[in-house]
């Protein structure tokens, strides 16, 4: 078993980070030009790394999927992003984010990582007003916050409901800034396929170019992975359509551990599904709790005459209406996190609440805040989701309530990362919602941004050259190691396959039905059994998948049902390591509910005795059942408590 | 609800090279809740079957905030709603017998690629040499309430710079001019303190490029502020005019 080397500085909690920077070695500014570092991904993290390495002087190689690398996942979020400036004068500090990031985490995050990112949160609002961020202003100027689902205090920079996009396009103009400076060269619309390996260090990639169909090696010193998160696992979620866990699984197939995949993140409120014919789902801010009320009938008869279309939510009168979450939470009401909020919905609408035609619906009703606010000032705070909402429904969320459910969201779990972003192979990096860092087994609202950015601007430039100082002498890489010549030849293999196999199911097929498994078996709640299924039908799915999977088009071209391809493959087998990662960690936690622990009110159980660890596989070989590995997590700072938001 | 029975006209061209043409499909049974796309991939999976080649278009987010996806339909870029984009496009916006037309982008600048994706890097081009303010990633800057910035200042860069970079302003206008993605980047930054100080310089860079790209010049017809799904106002062409007048006037001294 190999031993879990975290490198986290010693010395106090509050000081490991400064200590760290100061004893870092650094590159010479005159080396950094000889120096090539490959980043996948232009969305918070791998933009904001790119443009910061690329700043420093090195010779960076900057790719994404997409025709431009302004339109990462990332420009989706729309809340916020955290920030412990206490503008607000209500009591935050960095501890206070520290310590709510690892409550709310479920106690299953490393401490040391998560307070650097806490330290360092401050100074990323400073570089985005910098870049001409236009963050949401008071009438004096200065920068507006709101809280958001979980916490107490207002910590929360935003612009209007269109924060990640803000937040994307600062990055990305960082990193145009430094393209036409020469030290970033742009691979967009290039897929990475596989990682290179030589002497046991990641010394580049082979990426396909989408469009030409040409399979390219591109080497580097050392490579970043900023690829995102895996929710497409689910087939329905609310990432975009092209999200992927590719790079994240070919670095686990190259030796770097996956750690807590079963932590995922359910976000409770999403627009409903309407159809076989959904293709994702749609996220509405969950901002909108602030001043949202959530609530289904008191009376069953209700909610079934309202899924008939025979009554609608305004002739429920007040006293009809069950307050689910303000009833059971009195302390948070609306703003419990987002895994009691979900699981909550999901209690109602199981028990015959549900306000829809599936029975999978709850509703989020403003009129107490329009009567409150005023409609305007309700307008101003979400006036672009309401006419979202609107556009996608077809209904007027200022006269009717709109209707919610939960959808999978986000992925807590990734790459296995120790303090320097460093995953078990040497070289290799992961950064943002691709590695497993600093949410433990939830995250808060408004913190995927702001570990994004952290890793990107903050973190990685120093832990990058911290590793490069000892390559200098290295040289350039060659592209001719038999090492690139054996990954290319598997890449171009497994194309070749799918461009010859004479399958008769396309590959979106395969990825519903995967998705299907997903969603019953290894989703909002799992157990035992459910998840013993699932790894037989995703066995069964795989086997499948590899004899009828039809790919149509030519390998040398511009292909999408070839891209699809892949990434369903990879998807699958991550399907089926989820499901293990579940079915080892007998508790509750976070994004994982178990249903064997609950207590007898259907709250969630840690089992903090046994499984107070970070669960890191390591991959075996195809058809091998991964080893576990177990890096215990020390709490030294902060006791750890049941949660409780009642 | 029974489904719509529709008739799509398409642009299919195989790549650059190909002259391309249009396409019929006949479709039924379409829900009105599906999305335009959604019933794209409908189409597509029909195809799959029959052992034919899909339809190319770009599209990733789907929910109107990428600037991915970008359809031509019934000779409207993003179709016949105001203020959204394709992917938000829903079909109860048609009627049943109706006949949609689709194609790409048409722009010297926007060369296709395949069926109805078109390579818009062009865009990426302009901001590179000014769409941006020029500081460092170290955040050892000021604190970010140093400079108080009047709120309506900062509500009107933040309308400039929700231009999603789609293109439909482009795929408009009679003379495929930029100007309205590119004032749109000019403003936002000009708007605020940080980014003034660079803006004549910035604006005479962005336009040039977007000149010698092959974009062509603005008449002022309007179509882009009328077609832009996320409502870029032309205001925005009349401050970038000033920028780079401003700028002119120095650079011939
Ligand atoms: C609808 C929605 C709303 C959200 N709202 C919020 C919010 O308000 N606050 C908050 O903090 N968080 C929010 N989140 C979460 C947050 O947006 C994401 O976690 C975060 O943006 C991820 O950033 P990233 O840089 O890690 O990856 P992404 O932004 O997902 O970027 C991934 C990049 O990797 C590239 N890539 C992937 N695979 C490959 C490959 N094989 N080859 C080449 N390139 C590849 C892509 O092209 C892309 O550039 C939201 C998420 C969603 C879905
Ligand atoms: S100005 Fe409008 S139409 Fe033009 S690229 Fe921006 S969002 Fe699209
Ligand atoms: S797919 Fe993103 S805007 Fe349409």
């Amino acid at each position: 078993m190999t031993k879990f080397v975290d490198n986290i500085p010693e010395g106090p909690l509050a000081d490991k980070w400064t200590k760290y920077k100061a004893d870092a070695k650094l590159v010479n500014p005159a080396n950094r030009r000889n120096i090539d570092v490959i980043v996948i991904g232009t969305g918070l993290a791998g933009g904001a790394a790119a443009a910061s390495l690329g700043e420093m002087g090195f010779n960076v190689k900057s790719f994404c999927f997409q025709d431009s690398p302004r339109r990462a996942h990332s420009i989706a979020a729309q809340g916020g992003i955290n920030a412990a400036k206490n503008y607000q004068n209500d009591g935050d500090s960095t501890y206070r984010l520290f310590y709510d990031t690892v409550k709310g985490g479920d106690y299953r995050s490393r401490e040391a990582n998560v307070y650097r990112l806490a330290e360092v949160s401050a100074n990323i609002i400073d570089q985005c007003v910098a870049q001409g961020v236009p963050f949401a202003r008071e009438y004096g100027g200065l920068l507006d916050n709101r809280s958001f689902g979980g916490v107490q205090v207002q910590r929360t920079f935003y612009a209007k409901g269109q924060t990640g996009q803000q937040l994307l396009i600062g990055a990305y103009q960082a990193l145009s800034r430094q393209i036409s400076k020469g030290t970033v060269t742009m691979y967009n619309r290039h897929e990475m396929m596989e990682i290179v390996k030589i002497d046991g260090k990641a010394r580049g990639i082979i990426a396909r170019n989408l469009i030409t169909g040409e399979v390219e090696r591109h080497s580097a010193h050392a490579v970043v992975v900023a690829s995102g998160g895996y929710s497409n696992v689910f087939f329905l979620s609310t990432n975009a359509m092209g999200s992927n866990c590719t790079a994240a699984w070919k670095s686990y197939k190259n030796g770097a551990h996956f750690a807590n995949s079963c932590y995922v993140q359910i976000h409770p409120t999403c627009i409903p599904v309407t159809g076989d014919h959904q293709s994702k789902l749609t996220l509405m801010s969950e901002s909108l709790r602030n001043d949202g009320r959530i609530w289904v009938p008191k009376k069953k008869e209700d909610s079934q005459a309202i899924a008939k279309g025979e009554k609608t939510a305004l002739d429920i009168a007040e006293d009809d209406r069950d307050y689910y979450l303000e009833r059971r939470y009195p302390a948070f009401g609306n703003l419990v996190p987002r895994d009691v909020a979900s699981r909550a919905a999901k209690e109602r609408c199981d028990a015959g609440f549900g306000v829809n035609k599936t029975g999978q619906a709850v509703f989020l009703d403003f009129s107490d805040a329009i009567n409150r606010l005023g409609k305007d000032a309700v307008e101003a705070r979400y006036g672009n989701l309401f006419q979202m909402y609107e556009k996608i429904t077809a209904e007027n969320p200022y006269e009717m309530p709109m209707k919610i459910y939960p959808a999978i969201h986000y992925t807590m779990g990734g790459v296995w990362v120790d303090y320097n972003l460093q995953t078990s192979v040497p070289g290799l990096f992961a950064a943002g919602e691709a590695n497993f860092s600093d949410h433990g087994a939830n995250r808060l609202g408004a913190s995927a941004l702001m570990q994004g950015l952290a890793d990107g601007y903050f973190v990685l430039p120093y832990t990058i050259s911290n590793y490069l100082a000892d390559d200098i002498r290295t040289g350039a890489i060659s592209t001719e190691h038999a090492e690139f010549e054996k990954a290319e030849k598997a890449v171009k293999d497994r194309l070749d396959f799918f461009m010859d196999n004479k399958g008769s199911k396309s590959v979106d097929y395969f990825h519903k039905k995967l998705g299907k498994v997903m969603w019953e078996k290894c989703g909002m709640a799992r157990n035992k059994k459910g998840l013993e299924e699932a790894i037989e039908e995703i066995k069964a799915i795989r086997e499948e998948f590899w004899k009828e999977v039809k790919v149509p088009g030519v390998q040398n071209s511009f292909n999408q049902e070839l891209e699809k391809a892949g990434r369903v493959a990879d998807f699958i087998e991550l399907g089926d390591l989820m499901c293990r990662d579940a079915l080892s960690r007998e508790e509750s936690c976070g994004g994982h509910f178990r249903e064997e622990h609950q207590t007898t009110e259907g709250e969630a159980l840690r089992n903090d005795e046994d499984y107070t660890y970070v669960a890191a596989w390591e991959y075996k070989g195809d058809n091998e059942t991964p080893e576990l590995h177990k890096e215990d997590l020390k709490f030294e700072n902060i006791e750890l408590k049941q949660r409780s938001y009642k | 609800m029974a489904g719509m029975n529709l008739t799509l006209k398409v642009w299919r061209q195989n790549g650059a090279e190909d002259k391309g043409r249009i396409v019929e499909y006949k479709m039924s049974d379409i829900s009105p809740d599906m999305s335009f796309l959604e019933m794209i991939d409908v189409l597509n999976e029909e195809l799959i079957q029959k052992g034919d080649d899909p339809i190319a278009f770009d599209h990733d987010c789907r929910e109107g905030i990428c600037g991915s996806c970008s359809m031509y339909i019934n000779g409207e870029p993003h179709g016949p709603e105001d203020l959204i984009t394709t992917c938000q496009l829903h079909m109860r916006s048609f009627k049943d017998g109706d006949t949609i037309y689709i194609e790409p982008w048409r722009a010297a600048a926007f060369p296709v690629i395949k069926d109805l994706v078109v390579d818009r890097t062009a865009f990426d081009a302009i901001i590179q040499v000014g769409g941006y303010v020029s500081v460092n990633t170290s955040g050892n800057t000021q604190d970010a309430n140093a400079l108080p910035i009047p709120k309506a200042d900062a509500d009107a860069a933040f309308d400039a710079a929700t231009c999603i970079g789609c293109g439909a302003c482009v795929a408009t206008c009679k003379n495929s001019s930029a100007m309205l993605f590119t004032s749109a980047k000019i403003s936002h930054l000009a708007l605020l303190p940080q980014g003034k100080v660079e803006a004549q310089e910035r604006a005479l860079n962005m336009v040039e490029k977007m000149d010698e790209l092959g974009f062509g010049n603005c008449t002022n017809t309007g179509d882009c502020e009328v077609q832009c799904p996320k409502g870029i106002s032309l205001d925005n062409i009349a401050l970038m005019n000033r920028e780079f007048l401003g700028a002119s006037l120095k650079s011939e001294k």
